[in-house]
């Protein structure tokens, strides 16, 4: 039968960032986790996570060279939950200015761009590291986060790990599906759009609060299971 | 009053298996098992861990590999690990054994391109730079590796400057002469290093009571203040009754079941509700 087949994430190594972190966040809420880099293991996978820390140009080069490009594109297409988070939520965009410009996967039309520069004495430091809270566009129906990963967490209350100096801004307010603040700005902290969610957090960084986002994930995957 | 979330750190010092203390560095106690005290922590709401294996540069060894396996299947905060990373291979290791950032002392001072490299390699985030200070008598702060025992002759505010510009993410920064007294953290250092550069500082060295966070945290402009002897003698009669602790080291101290008085312990609670009462902004649980 299968429904009691289990749940495989593949987590998408290219050399960037903590992916144990990650997997051990799906083993913690009973999710079989396995890092790949290879597309043809995308396949046997029931959702597809793109992690990474780092640099916005020297990613996309490895995903090149690693041919992961199509398979991520090809995953997409294919319906099953895709999730970036942190570099891997940037790297949907259109394009980034880190280190002069570079073409980005383009999967979501959106540029990413670094926090304004502040003064050191005072202002806020750059990179953005540590917790911080997460809002609903003021545009956006009320009850939109109780269908999406982020049931169960208490905007302007619950705190979320963060470690970037840049973020997105992706062309469509739309796909928008959370906001925070920080360095005076009012950013994309997180985004959905078809089966795609991204965020610029680190859920499996982020103790209790980050941990139910994955045990979201995992009850998603369950119901996406029923369906097929 | 700092716009930011200031970040509560406990810095769990490890030699071999177990959980260590001194006074400036040296004179080492056991305190138990590292992986309880950061359990606990974590469930009580700390922002970060550190672990620092404070013999490794001079024993040239790393014994932290499985500690930091143990740590990470429990614990889902930030997890920096140090002591004895020599090259960008020693660095992927230890990350790839669960920490998420590295901190970097003696191999950054010997070549600080090492910075460059490994926030290419591993994003700028992933990369935090020790500096270990001590006063002189001529009042210049000078940079020291080993635990305050290796000379460097580095200026500690051009090598802070130097080593932002190289990549680094974050300074964790110790003052030598402060550190395990519970006398306070020494504010003018911390003031002075994080208004040269942009990226965060972490003050490290010298907590005894509550006031020293506020003082550091307002008056120094720390963006996250480290933690060792407050928490882990807070929570040390737990952990001490039972525990099957190696015999390596100085337990004497652990047996003995002294305190140590200039510092008032305190648990993670009571740091944040002191924190939020006094305006500073931090995660409570």
């Amino acid at each position: 039968m299968a429904y009691s087949r289990r749940q495989k994430i593949a987590i998408v190594d290219y050399g960037m960032g903590n992916l144990f972190s990650v997997k051990l966040a799906c083993e913690r809420v009973g999710l079989e986790a396995f890092i790949v880099n290879k597309g043809s293991d995308f396949l046997k996978a029931s959702a597809l996570i793109l992690p990474g820390v780092g640099a916005f140009g020297e990613a996309m080069d490895t995903l090149n060279k690693l041919n992961l490009i199509e398979p991520i594109r090809n995953f997409i297409d294919s319906g099953k939950p895709f999730l970036g988070i942190c570099l891997g939520m940037q790297l949907l965009m259109s394009e980034s200015e880190e280190f002069g410009l570079h073409k980005g996967l383009d999967i979501i039309k959106g540029r990413v761009i670094r926090f304004p520069l502040q003064d050191f004495e005072g202002g806020s430091k750059v990179p953005q590291v540590g917790w911080n809270k997460i809002f609903k566009p003021d545009y956006k129906p009320k009850d939109e986060w109780e269908n999406s990963l982020l049931k169960g967490i208490k905007e302007r209350e619950d705190y979320i790990y963060f470690v970037h100096s840049f973020y997105t801004i992706p062309a469509s307010k739309e796909i928008i599906l959370s906001l925070t603040s920080y360095a005076g700005v009012n950013y994309c902290s997180s985004l959905q759009i078809r089966n795609i969610f991204a965020c610029q957090f680190h859920p499996e960084r982020s103790g209790p609060t980050g941990l139910q986002i994955y045990e979201n994930l995992a009850i998603l995957l369950k119901t996406h299971q029923r369906v097929e | 009053m700092p716009e930011q979330n200031i970040r509560v750190i406990a810095r769990l010092d490890i030699k071999g298996p177990n959980l260590v203390k001194g006074i400036h560095l040296e004179g080492l106690r056991v305190l138990g098992k590292p992986e309880q005290f950061a359990r606990y922590y974590y469930e009580t709401g700390v922002d970060e861990l550190i672990y620092m294996d404070i013999v490794a540069t001079l024993y040239g060894r790393n014994s932290l590999l499985e500690i930091i396996k143990r740590t990470a299947k429990e614990i889902f905060i930030p997890l920096t690990v140090g002591g004895g990373l020599r090259n960008l291979a020693d660095i992927k290791t230890v990350l790839r054994s669960g920490a998420d950032k590295v901190s970097l002392n003696t191999a950054a001072v010997k070549n600080p391109n090492i910075i460059k490299e490994a926030a290419r390699k591993f994003g700028s985030s992933t990369i935090v730079i020790s500096i270990e200070a001590i006063k002189q008598d001529d009042g210049r702060y000078l940079a020291f590796v080993e635990n305050g025992r290796g000379h460097t002759g580095l200026d500690v505010f051009e090598w802070a400057k130097k080593a932002a510009e190289l990549g680094a993410g974050e300074i964790l920064l110790t003052s030598v002469d402060q550190e395990g007294t519970g006398l306070g953290y020494d504010i003018d250092l911390t003031k002075k290093v994080a208004e040269s550069v942009p990226i965060p500082v972490i003050a490290n060295g010298g907590a005894g009571k509550l006031e020293h966070l506020k003082e550091v945290i307002t008056e120094g402009k720390a963006n996250a203040v480290s933690l060792a002897s407050m928490l882990h003698y807070g929570f040390f009669d737990k952990s001490r009754i039972g525990n099957d602790f190696s015999l390596e080291g100085n337990t004497e101290f652990l047996k003995s079941g002294q305190r140590f008085s200039k510092i008032e312990p305190a648990d993670l609670m009571t740091i944040k509700n002191f924190l939020v009462k006094q305006n500073i902004k931090c995660r409570k649980l």
